[in-house]
C-alpha cells in the first residue's frame, strides 16, 4: 500500500488544531507560531500533491480506500483530480495568510481585559476549517463528502460568532448582537441547505445502492444505472440547493454580507475565499457527474440566477457603506460568474470557472486583508470615515488599488484569465447570457474604483493623519499574494494544465461537446498578407 | 362468573379518581385519588383473576400494591418537603419550571 | 531582429517595475531611469525601423511568440508579437513623443515630491501602448488597451489630493471600461464566428464569415474605439481627463492613447471592409466628433480643456478616414502622426505656460505673453499653424487629404463628409486662433491671486523647451516629408491597402476652399479676440456658447440619466436587499418564533393540565384504537 498523501494533507491542519488548543493559555504567541507552522506544513504536502499529480493520467490519482460504514456501503474514499488539487493548493496557500494576518485579531482586548479571548482556540479553528475543507475536496465518497461539507459549519460558526471585528459601531452589547445574529444566520442557512442535501444523499443511496462518486458516475456514463427523471430531477435539485446555499447564489446569499462584515477579515476572507469554494467545487463534481441530465435541464433557471446575482450583487455593492460588506457582494457577483462558467456546459466556461474559484480566492484575500489593515488602523469600517488614505500610506493604499484591479479583472493580472474565459465560454453557447455578464466587468469598475475614490483620495482627513504604512508582518502577506496574482496572470498555464483535463472529463459526464466555429478559418498567407484584401 | 359488575365498580372508581386528579388542588387528596385508581386497576385484575381462574391478575395485583407503597413513601416525603419550604400544600404554586 | 520586439515593451515595463518597487532610495534618480528606459525603447525602435528599411516591400512583417498565454481545449492565446509598417509607424510615435515627455516631465515635475512616481505610471504607459500596437492577437491587445486605461487612469489621478482629480480619474476609467465592454464582446464574437482571434487567420477567413457577423463585429470594435478615442457618445471624459499633470495630456491624452481607437479600426481593416453599414456608422461618429469637439473647443477658457476639444475634433477626422475604407486608412494614419507632433507641441506649450503663470490654467488671465515666452510662443506658434492647415505645414497635406477622401467616398454621402470637414477645418481656424490670441497677444490680463502672488511668466527651462523645439521640428516638416513622393503612402499601403478615390471635386479645388475656410475662420477670431480687447470675466454669450462651455449638456445628461439613475436604483435595491430578499428570510425565522410562543403557552407549569392532556390523549388513543377494530 503506498502512502497516503491525501489523508496526511488532510490529518496535519487538524492534528494542529488540536495541539494549538492544547498551548497554555499564557503562551499565546507559541500557540499562534504552531498554527502558522502546521499551515506551513500543510502547503508543503498540498505542493507535493500537486508535484505527484499527473496531468496526464487517471481522472482521480492519489486515491485511497477503506471500508469505513459497510453497512450501509459508506466507504473512506478519497482522490483528487485536477480541480481538486488547485482547490488544494488554494486552501493550503491562504491559511498562513490568514494565520499571519489575523496574527492579533484574537488578543485579549485592551480596553477590557476581563473578557478572555481565547487566542489559541481562534488558531485552532482556523486549522480545524483547513482540514474539514481539504478533505471536502478530497472526497469522493459522496457520504463522506457530505459529513465534513457539514461539520465544517461548527468551527466557522464559532470564528463568526466567538471573533468579531472590533471596529464596529456602536455598543458592545449592540455589536456582540449583531455578530451572533451573523453567526446564527449562517448557521440556519447552511444546515437547512446541509438537511435538504442530507435528504438527497440517502435518496441516493436508495437509487444506486452505494455512494461511490466513481461508480455511479461510471454507471451513469456507461447507461448501467437509470434513474427516473423525476427522481434525478429531486436529488439534484436536493444536492443543488445546499451549494447554492454555500456558493451562495442569489436569492440565497443574504448571510455572506453579514457574516463577512461581522467577523474580522482573515476569518472573512476564510468564507468567500475557502469555505464558500466547497461549493461551487461540487457543483462541478457531484451536480454534473451524478446528474447530467438534471443539471442540462436546471441549465437555464440556474443561468438566469447566475446572471442576477452578478448584476444585483454588483449593484448592491455600489450601494454599500461598509467597506466589508462592498467586497462580500463584490463576491456574490463573481460567484455568481464562477456558476456561468460551470453551467455554460463549455470547455472554456469550466476551465474558467474553475481558474476563477483559484483567482477570486486569491483576489478578494489580497483586497479584503489589506481593507482589513485600513479598518484595524481608524476602528471604522464605513467607508464615509476614510479620505486621502493614499497621502498618509502609499504602501497600503497601492495594495488596495491592486487588490481592487484584481477584483475588477483588469487585464495582466489573474481575474482577467478566467472571466474572459467565463464569459467567452458562455457566449459561444448562450451569446445573450454572455453579453449581459458583460455588463458585469463595467460595474465591477464603478464599485472598486468608488471605494478607492472615497477612501484613498481627496483631501487628507483628520482622523487619518496619524494612520501608519503597512507594517513588514503586512507586507509579508499582501506582497506574496501580490505577486501571485501577476504571475498567474501572466502564466496561468501552470494552472489550465492540470485544469484542462479534468474539465474533459466533466464534459464527456454531461454529454456535451463544445461549439464549433461558424466559419472554416484559412490559412495564413505565407508572409506579410494579413491586412491586404 | 360475570365479571360486569365489578368491571362498573372498577370504572366508577377510576373515573372519581381521574376527575380527583383533575379538579383538586391539594396535593394529600391528589395522592389519595391515584390511590384510588390504583385499587380501581387492582379491582379489575382480581375480578379478571377469578373470571379466568389463575392467578396472573392477582400477582399483578400485589405488584401494584408494592408500587403503590413505594410511592407513598416517596410521594409523602415530596409533599411533606414542598409544604416545608412553601407552606402550603397546593399543587399550582408549585409550577416554577414552567417556560 | 524579431527578438528585439520584447525588448521594446519589456524595457518601459522595467523601468515601471523598478521605480514603482524602488522606494524613496530611487527618489534621487528616479526621472532619469524612467527616461533611459525610454530612450532604450525608442532606440530599440530605431534599430527595427532602419532594419526594417533595408528589406523589400513585401517582406518587412516580422513576428515574435513568447510562449503560449492561456491554454484551453479550442482556446489558443498567445503571447506574440507582430511588426509591421503598421505597427513600426505607432512604435516609433509612442516611443519617439514618449521619451520627449520623459525628458519634458524631468522640468515639469521638479517640484513634486512624487516625482519618481510619475516616472513610473509614464513608463508603464508605454509598456502597455506598445503591447498594444504590437500584440498579433485581439485578446493580447486587449491587455494592452486595458493597460493603457490603467495607466491613464492613475496619471489623470496622479495629484490625488484634489477630489476633482480622483472623480475625473475614475470617470476616465468607466467610460472606457464601457468601451473595452465592446472589445471584449467583438472579440466573443471573432471566437465562435473564426474559433480563433489571431489577426492572420481572422484577417485571412474575413471572407467566409457573413456580412451580418462582421458588421456586429465591426460595430462592437467601433464601441470599443470610441470609448478609448473619446468620440461620441462616449466622449465625455476626455475633457476631464485634463485634471492630469500637462505631459500627461501631451502623451497620452493627445498624441497616443485616444489614438488608439484609430488604430484598432485601421488594424482591423478586413473586418470593417466587409460591413460597408458599420464603416458608414464609423463615419457618421467621426462626423459628429469632428464638429462636436470644435464646438466645444470654441467657447472653453481653460488652455487645455480648448485643446481637448480640438483633440477630440482631430481624432474625429482620424475616424471619418478609417471609416472611408482603403481610400483613407493611410490618410487617417498620416493625420496621426502628424497631429501627434502638432498637438504634442501645443500641450506642451500649454504646459510651458502654466508653469510659469502659477498653474493657470484660464487663457482670459492671460495675454501678451510672447513677450515673456519667446520659445514657448514660437513653438506654440509653428504648432498653431500646423493644425489649422497653413500651406507648407504638417497639418495642411494631412488634413487636406482627409477631406480629398471625404468628398471621394462619392454620392450625397461624400458631399455631406466633405462639406463636414470642410466645415471643421473653417471652426478649427477659428478656436485655435482664439486660444493663440488670448494667450500670446493683446494687452496683460493677470492679476494677483487670492494670496497676493502676483505670476511671474517666465521662460521654462532646457529640459522643457528643447522637446517643444523638437516638436515643432516635427510639426513644420513631417507633412512635406511624408507626403513629397507619396513617402507615406507607400510605406502603409502593403499592410493598409489603398485605393484612389475619384472626387467629384479636383484636388485644386478643395485646397482652395480649404484656404478660403481657413481664412474665415482665422478672420472671424481676430475681429472677435484680436481687434478689441478681452474681457477677463467670461461673458454671458450666446445659448451655443453657454451649451459649449457646459460640453453640450453631454454631462448634465449623464448626470441625469447615468449618475442620479444609477444611484436611486442602487438605493432601492439595498432596500430590496434588506426588506425583501432578507425581509422573507426574517419572516420565516420570525413566523416560526411566533409559532413556537403560542405553544409554549401550552406548558402552564400546573400538573392538572399535564394530567388532562395525558388523559385526553390515551382516551383519544383507545377511542382511535377501538374504531380501527370495528371497522
Amino acid at each position: 500500500m503506498s502512502f497516503p498523501l491525501l489523508t496526511v494533507t488532510a490529518v496535519v491542519p487538524a492534528v494542529g488544531a488540536v495541539l494549538t488548543a492544547a498551548v497554555p493559555a499564557a503562551r499565546r504567541t507559541a500557540a499562534k507560531w504552531l498554527a502558522l507552522l502546521f499551515s506551513l506544513a500543510t502547503l508543503a504536502l498540498a505542493v507535493l500533491v500537486a508535484v505527484r499529480f499527473e496531468p496526464g493520467g487517471a481522472r482521480y490519482q492519489l486515491t485511497e480506500s477503506h471500508a469505513w460504514i459497510p453497512d450501509f456501503g459508506v466507504r473512506y474514499e478519497l482522490g483528487v483530480d485536477g480541480i481538486g488539487v488547485a482547490l488544494i493548493a488554494l486552501t493550503a496557500l491562504l491559511i498562513p495568510f490568514v494565520i499571519a494576518a489575523g496574527w492579533h485579531d484574537a488578543d485579549p482586548l485592551e480596553t477590557n481585559s476581563s473578557r478572555w479571548r481565547p487566542t489559541q482556540g481562534f488558531f485552532a479553528l482556523i486549522l480545524l476549517v483547513e482540514a474539514m475543507v481539504v478533505i471536502s475536496f478530497e472526497a469522493t465518497d459522496v457520504f463522506l463528502f457530505y459529513v465534513f461539507f457539514e461539520a465544517m459549519l461548527i468551527p466557522m460558526y464559532f470564528l463568526i460568532g466567538g471573533f468579531g471585528d472590533r471596529a464596529h459601531s456602536g455598543s458592545d452589547e449592540n455589536a456582540a448582537a449583531q455578530r451572533s445574529y451573523a453567526a446564527v444566520k449562517f448557521l440556519l442557512y447552511n444546515l437547512a441547505g446541509g438537511l435538504i442535501m442530507l435528504a438527497a444523499v440517502i435518496g441516493l443511496y436508495v437509487v444506486a445502492g452505494n455512494f461511490s462518486l466513481q461508480e455511479i458516475t461510471a454507471a451513469r456514463a456507461a447507461g448501467t444505472l437509470d434513474m427516473a427523471t423525476n427522481t434525478e430531477r429531486l436529488l439534484f435539485l436536493g444536492f443543488f440547493f445546499a451549494f447554492a446555499v454555500k456558493a451562495p447564489l442569489w436569492p440565497l446569499h443574504t448571510w455572506l454580507p453579514n457574516a463577512m462584515g461581522e467577523s474580522t477579515a482573515p476569518v472573512a476572507v476564510l468564507i468567500t475565499a475557502v469555505v464558500d469554494k466547497v461549493g461551487t467545487f461540487a457543483m462541478l463534481r457531484f451536480c454534473l457527474g451524478l446528474f447530467p441530465d438534471a443539471s442540462k435541464w436546471a441549465t437555464p433557471v440556474i443561468l438566469v440566477l447566475a446572471l442576477i446575482s452578478i448584476v444585483y450583487g454588483a449593484l448592491l455593492a455600489v450601494g454599500q457603506r461598509d467597506i466589508k460588506r462592498l467586497v462580500a457582494y463584490a463576491s456574490i457577483s463573481h460567484f455568481g460568474f464562477i456558476i456561468l462558467g460551470i453551467f455554460a456546459m463549455t470547455s472554456q466556461g469550466q476551465s474558467g470557472a474553475t481558474l476563477y474559484m483559484v483567482n477570486h480566492g486569491l483576489s478578494t484575500a489580497a483586497l479584503m486583508l489589506v481593507a482589513g489593515f485600513l479598518i484595524s488602523r481608524r476602528g471604522s469600517r464605513l467607508i464615509a470615515d476614510y479620505g486621502g488614505v493614499q497621502k498618509v500610506a502609499p504602501v497600503l493604499a497601492g495594495t488596495f488599488l491592486i487588490g481592487g484591479l484584481a477584483t475588477l479583472s483588469l487585464p495582466g493580472l489573474a481575474p482577467f484569465v478566467s472571466e474572459f474565459l467565463v464569459l467567452v465560454g458562455t457566449y459561444a453557447r448562450y451569446p445573450v447570457v454572455g453579453i449581459i455578464a458583460t455588463v458585469g466587468i463595467v460595474l465591477a469598475a464603478l464599485y472598486t474604483l468608488v471605494l478607492y475614490q472615497r477612501t484613498m483620495t481627496g483631501p487628507v482627513k483628520e482622523e487619518v493623519r496619524a494612520m501608519p504604512d503597512l507594517h513588514l508582518r503586512e507586507m509579508l502577506v499582501v506582497a506574496p499574494l501580490i505577486a501571485l496574482l501577476i504571475g498567474l496572470g501572466v502564466y496561468p498555464k501552470v494552472l489550465t494544465d492540470i485544469v484542462n483535463p479534468a474539465v474533459e472529463y466533466t464534459m464527456s459526464d454531461v454529454k456535451r461537446t463544445d461549439p464549433k466555429p461558424e466559419v472554416a478559418v484559412e490559412a495564413v498567407p505565407a508572409k506579410n498578407g494579413e491586412a491586404a484584401k | 362468573m360475570n365479571p360486569v359488575n365489578y368491571l362498573y365498580l372498577a370504572a366508577l372508581l377510576f373515573t372519581i379518581g381521574a376527575s380527583g386528579v383533575l379538579i383538586r388542588k391539594n396535593a394529600i387528596v391528589l395522592f389519595m385519588c391515584v390511590e384510588l385508581m390504583l385499587n380501581a386497576c387492582n379491582l379489575a385484575f382480581v375480578a379478571f383473576s377469578r373470571m379466568h381462574g389463575n392467578l396472573d391478575g392477582q400477582i399483578i395485583a400485589f405488584f401494584t400494591m408494592v408500587v403503590a407503597a413505594a410511592e407513598v413513601v416517596v410521594g409523602l416525603a415530596i409533599i411533606v418537603s414542598l409544604f416545608r419550604t412553601r407552606h402550603s400544600a397546593s399543587v399550582d404554586d408549585a409550577s416554577l419550571m414552567k417556560l | 531582429m524579431e527578438n528585439l520586439i520584447a525588448l521594446l515593451i519589456a524595457a518601459p515595463l522595467l523601468g515601471a517595475a523598478v521605480l514603482l518597487c524602488g522606494g524613496r532610495r530611487l527618489d534621487k534618480a528616479g526621472h532619469w531611469l524612467g527616461t533611459l528606459f525610454a530612450a532604450a525603447s525608442f532606440g530599440i525602435g530605431v534599430a527595427l525601423f532602419t532594419d526594417m528599411l533595408g528589406r523589400a516591400a513585401d517582406d518587412r512583417t516580422l513576428s515574435q511568440k513568447l510562449y503560449t498565454w492561456i491554454p484551453v481545449e479550442g482556446f489558443q492565446a498567445d503571447v506574440a508579437f507582430q511588426l509591421d509598417q503598421l505597427s513600426m509607424t505607432f512604435v516609433l510615435l509612442i516611443s519617439g513623443v514618449g521619451t520627449l515627455i520623459h525628458v519634458y516631465s524631468i522640468g515639469y515635475m521638479e517640484h513634486d515630491e512624487r516625482r519618481r512616481r510619475f516616472f513610473g505610471y509614464l513608463n508603464l504607459f508605454l509598456a502597455a501602448m506598445l503591447l498594444l500596437v504590437l500584440a498579433d492577437n485581439y485578446l493580447l491587445l486587449y491587455v494592452g488597451w486595458e493597460g493603457v486605461g490603467l495607466a491613464s487612469y492613475l496619471l489623470i489621478g496622479f495629484w490625488q489630493h484634489k477630489s476633482s482629480a480622483a472623480t475625473a480619474a475614475k470617470k476616465a476609467f468607466l467610460v472606457n471600461r464601457v468601451g473595452d465592454m465592446g472589445l471584449s464582446i467583438a472579440i466573443m464574437l471573432l471566437f465562435t464566428t473564426f474559433g480563433t482571434f489571431a489577426f492572420g487567420p481572422v484577417f485571412a477567413s474575413v471572407g467566409n464569415a457573413t456580412e451580418g457577423k462582421l458588421t456586429a463585429i465591426a460595430l462592437m470594435l467601433l464601441l470599443a474605439a470610441c470609448g478609448k478615442s473619446a468620440q461620441v457618445p462616449l466622449q465625455s471624459w476626455l475633457g476631464d481627463a485634463m485634471e492630469g499633470p500637462t505631459p500627461v495630456s501631451a502623451l497620452i491624452h493627445a498624441a497616443t492613447m485616444v489614438t488608439a481607437g484609430v488604430y484598432l479600426i485601421v488594424r482591423s481593416a478586413a473586418v470593417f471592409n466587409g460591413a460597408p453599414d458599420a464603416q458608414l456608422v464609423v463615419t457618421v461618429v467621426g462626423a459628429v466628433t469632428l464638429l462636436f469637439g470644435a464646438i466645444v473647443g470654441c467657447a472653453k477658457d481653460d488652455i487645455k480643456k480648448a485643446l481637448a476639444g480640438s483633440t477630440m475634433s482631430q481624432i474625429g477626422y482620424m475616424i471619418l478616414a478609417a471609416g472611408l475604407g482603403p481610400i483613407g486608412y493611410v490618410f487617417a494614419i498620416m493625420h496621426l502622426v502628424t497631429h501627434g507632433f502638432f498637438k504634442a507641441g501645443l500641450f506642451l506649450g500649454a504646459g510651458s505656460v502654466m508653469h510659469g503663470m502659477n498653474d493657470e490654467v484660464d487663457m482670459r488671465k492671460y495675454g501678451a505673453l510672447r513677450k515673456f515666452m519667446p520659445v514657448t510662443f514660437v513653438t506654440f506658434g509653428l504648432g498653431y499653424l500646423a493644425i489649422i492647415g497653413f500651406p507648407g505645414l504638417s497639418g495642411f497635406f494631412s488634413k487636406d487629404m482627409i477631406i480629398e477622401a471625404a468628398f471621394a467616398k462619392g454620392g450625397t454621402q461624400g458631399w455631406i463628409l466633405g462639406g463636414v470637414t470642410l466645415l471643421g477645418a473653417g471652426i478649427t481656424a477659428f478656436y485655435m486662433t482664439r486660444v493663440m490670441l488670448l494667450t500670446f497677444f493683446g494687452e496683460k490680463r493677470w492679476q494677483p491671486d487670492a494670496a497676493g502672488h502676483e505670476p511671474h511668466p517666465h521662460e521654462s527651462p532646457k529640459s522643457m523647451t528643447v522637446p517643444m523645439v523638437i516638436l515643432a521640428f516635427g510639426s513644420v516638416f513631417a507633412g512635406a516629408f511624408f507626403e513629397i513622393g507619396e513617402r507615406f503612402l507607400k510605406w502603409l499601403e502593403p499592410v493598409t491597402g489603398y485605393e484612389h478615390g475619384n472626387s467629384p471635386v479636383s484636388a485644386m479645388a478643395v485646397t482652395a476652399s480649404t484656404m478660403v475656410v481657413l481664412v474665415v475662420g482665422v478672420g472671424i477670431a481676430w475681429s472677435m479676440y484680436g481687434r478689441r480687447p478681452v474681457p477677463v470675466l467670461a461673458p454671458r454669450g450666446s445659448l451655443l456658447t453657454r451649451a459649449a462651455r457646459r460640453d453640450l449638456f453631454q454631462d448634465d445628461f449623464n448626470h441625469v440619466v447615468l449618475v442620479r439613475g444609477g444611484e436611486h436604483l442602487t438605493r432601492s435595491l439595498v432596500y430590496v436587499d434588506h426588506s425583501l430578499v432578507d425581509g422573507v428570510v426574517n419572516g420565516t425565522a420570525a413566523s416560526v418564533g411566533g409559532l413556537s410562543g403560542r405553544l409554549r403557552k401550552l406548558q402552564n407549569g400546573y400538573a392538572r393540565s399535564y394530567a388532562v392532556s395525558m388523559f385526553g390523549g390515551t382516551a383519544i388513543l383507545i377511542a382511535a384504537t377501538l374504531l380501527m377494530r370495528a371497522v
